[in-house]
């Protein structure tokens, strides 16, 4: 057992010290990295154009729940006029940045794993390094920038749209004046709350991102399984880590800037 | 053929490869002449791959001394592992292409990474070499849409638009029926002659690579036990190079065998 735990132990450390080095190669690349402008606008493309729709859904949807949820709750204290900024300070501070890293670990980073993770298989990887071309700065280091860039431009369009269906929820539905709604969301939203929301989007971005990549390009690592197993397995551990550390991530950061 | 120190392009001293317990190679010493076509034959399981993958710096041997025009490549000289990677390509038995990428893309990947290049200057060279291995006419493909033989011809394009001196490639004919292997063949020998690159060819196709080949070696388990021409290689009377050589009529003789009832598989299979 205790053998067990110490083995499990180094073999965490000794992969976090690994992921630790991957991203700063990654980063580091940038410097020896040709044509990288080209890599990063295909890569906004994966990671903004390909996933807006879904962004946009899951934005509209959270707004008009917390608008139904937050009038019946603000209804038992006559306070239904503060609508907008529950509305706008749940989506700033909370749901919008988190919401949207899982979404995009859902379709950006799922499929950024499963790519790497093809691509290592059938040795693409090692023949980038064959050629002399650095395979991190080459396939990771522009989805990297990229997260940097999309994750806050998603992030802000989720809360646009949330803002947007609460007060479809409030005005259209349950009778909150517009005008009511939308002075009390410009009161309740400072800069410092658009900070943290920022702050959290592009940390999430960085993390799940770049943990995508880790996994994807390791898929021959992959202990319980090889070939597509490999990269299903490491796909799957790929989105699992990635949400679970958006979450903790979020706490974190909270917990610092509360 | 015997070669002076300066005629070498890659010479392999004493190395060295284990995965765990399991020993691929067991000292490996190879000279490998400038300009030649230079084949490594061996059965399957011999270490050849693995022997390929630490020549070109994919696998990091255990020990072992490699030589590139002259100059060891030490483990910690990064300046001279890139100078060694910019001037040798490598053609995967798998052929390893993006299959993202259209064969032209396919073909420029490693000017654009690795050259200071115009995109014109990298249009031509990339135009150029997919037109001498007659694939021009599908550059805009992607690799799925080529046969197999045009996706064999579309790595080597890729591996000699870099204007390598050295080209390794890993069993080119794997898989492939006799009329594609002798075909491969005779392309890896005709564009070796027209590019003047120094190929370092690993195979079990013991007929195609004596016949494309200036030098051969015999790689067997993780050693090599006979180096030299093909002229030699067939008239040597070792018994590995014996049993390697003659295999086909080893195995008419064992199907003789096994028809008339008197042996089973063979041991080794």
């Amino acid at each position: 057992m205790v053998s067990w735990l110490g083995r499990e132990t180094l073999r965490m450390v000794s992969g976090l010290g690994d992921y630790a080095l991957f991203t700063g190669t990654a980063f580091r690349s940038v410097a020896h990295s040709r044509r990288l402008g080209r890599r990063v606008i295909r890569a906004i493309h994966e990671q903004g154009t390909l996933c807006l729709p879904v962004i946009l859904i899951v934005g509209v949807f959270t707004g008009l729940v917390l608008g139904l949820q937050g009038y019946y709750v603000l209804n038992r204290f006559g306070s239904e006029g503060l609508l907008g900024a529950l509305v706008s300070l749940s989506l700033v501070r909370e749901m919008a940045p988190v919401l949207a890293a899982l979404m995009l670990v859902g379709q950006a980073g799922s499929a950024l794993a499963a790519e790497l993770g093809i691509q290592r298989n059938s040795e693409q990887i090692v023949a980038l390094e064959t050629m002399g071309v650095s395979s991190h700065g080459y396939l990771v280091t522009p989805r990297l920038i990229a997260a940097l860039i999309v994750f806050p431009i998603q992030t802000a369009l989720f809360v646009a749209v949330g803002l947007w269906g609460g007060s479809l929820s409030g005005s259209l539905l349950l009778g909150v004046e517009p005008g009511v709604y939308w002075s009390s969301v410009e009161r309740a939203v400072q800069a410092p709350d658009v900070r943290e929301c920022f702050i959290k989007a592009a940390t999430f971005g960085l993390l799940t991102i770049s943990i995508c990549a880790y996994h994807g390009f390791n898929a021959h690592r992959c202990r319980s399984a090889t070939g597509a197993r490999a990269v299903s397995a490491s796909t799957t551990s790929a989105v699992v880590f990635s949400s679970i550390i958006v979450l903790a991530a979020d706490y974190v950061i909270t917990s610092f800037l509360v | 053929m015997t070669a002076g120190a300066s005629d070498l392009l890659l010479q392999v001293d004493d190395l060295h490869k284990c995965f765990g317990d399991q020993v691929v190679l067991a000292g490996v010493s190879l000279a490998v002449p400038r300009g030649s076509v230079f084949t490594v034959l061996g059965p399957s399981g011999a270490g050849k791959s693995v022997f390929l993958k630490c020549l070109a710096d994919v696998e990091r041997p255990d020990s072992g001394r490699i030589h590139f025009d002259g100059r060891p490549l030490e483990p910690d000289d990064a300046a001279a592992r890139t100078d060694f990677r910019r001037r040798c390509s490598f053609l995967f038995q798998s052929n390893a292409l993006f299959d993202s990428l259209t064969a032209l893309e396919n073909v420029a990947l490693p000017l654009e990474q690795t050259t200071g290049l115009s995109d014109r200057e990298i249009r031509d060279r990339c135009h150029e070499a997919l037109r001498q291995l007659d694939i021009e006419n599908f550059a805009d493909r992607h690799p799925s849409q080529l046969s197999g033989g045009m996706q064999k011809r579309l790595a080597l394009a890729r591996a000699i638009v870099t204007r390598p001196e050295l080209v390794f490639f890993d069993e080119p004919t794997a898989g492939l029926d006799p009329l594609r292997r002798n075909a491969v063949f005779a392309m890896i020998a005709h564009y070796q002659r027209q590019f003047g690159f120094t190929a370092l060819v690993v195979t079990h196709d013991v007929a195609e690579g004596l016949i494309a080949s200036d030098r051969v070696a015999l790689l067997e388990r993780g050693r090599i036990c006979f180096e030299g021409t093909p002229a030699e290689f067939s008239a040597s009377d070792h018994s590995v190079v014996c049993g390697f050589r003659d295999s086909t009529a080893a195995l008419g003789s064992s199907l003789g065998a096994i028809r008339r009832g008197e042996s089973h598989l063979p041991d080794d299979i």
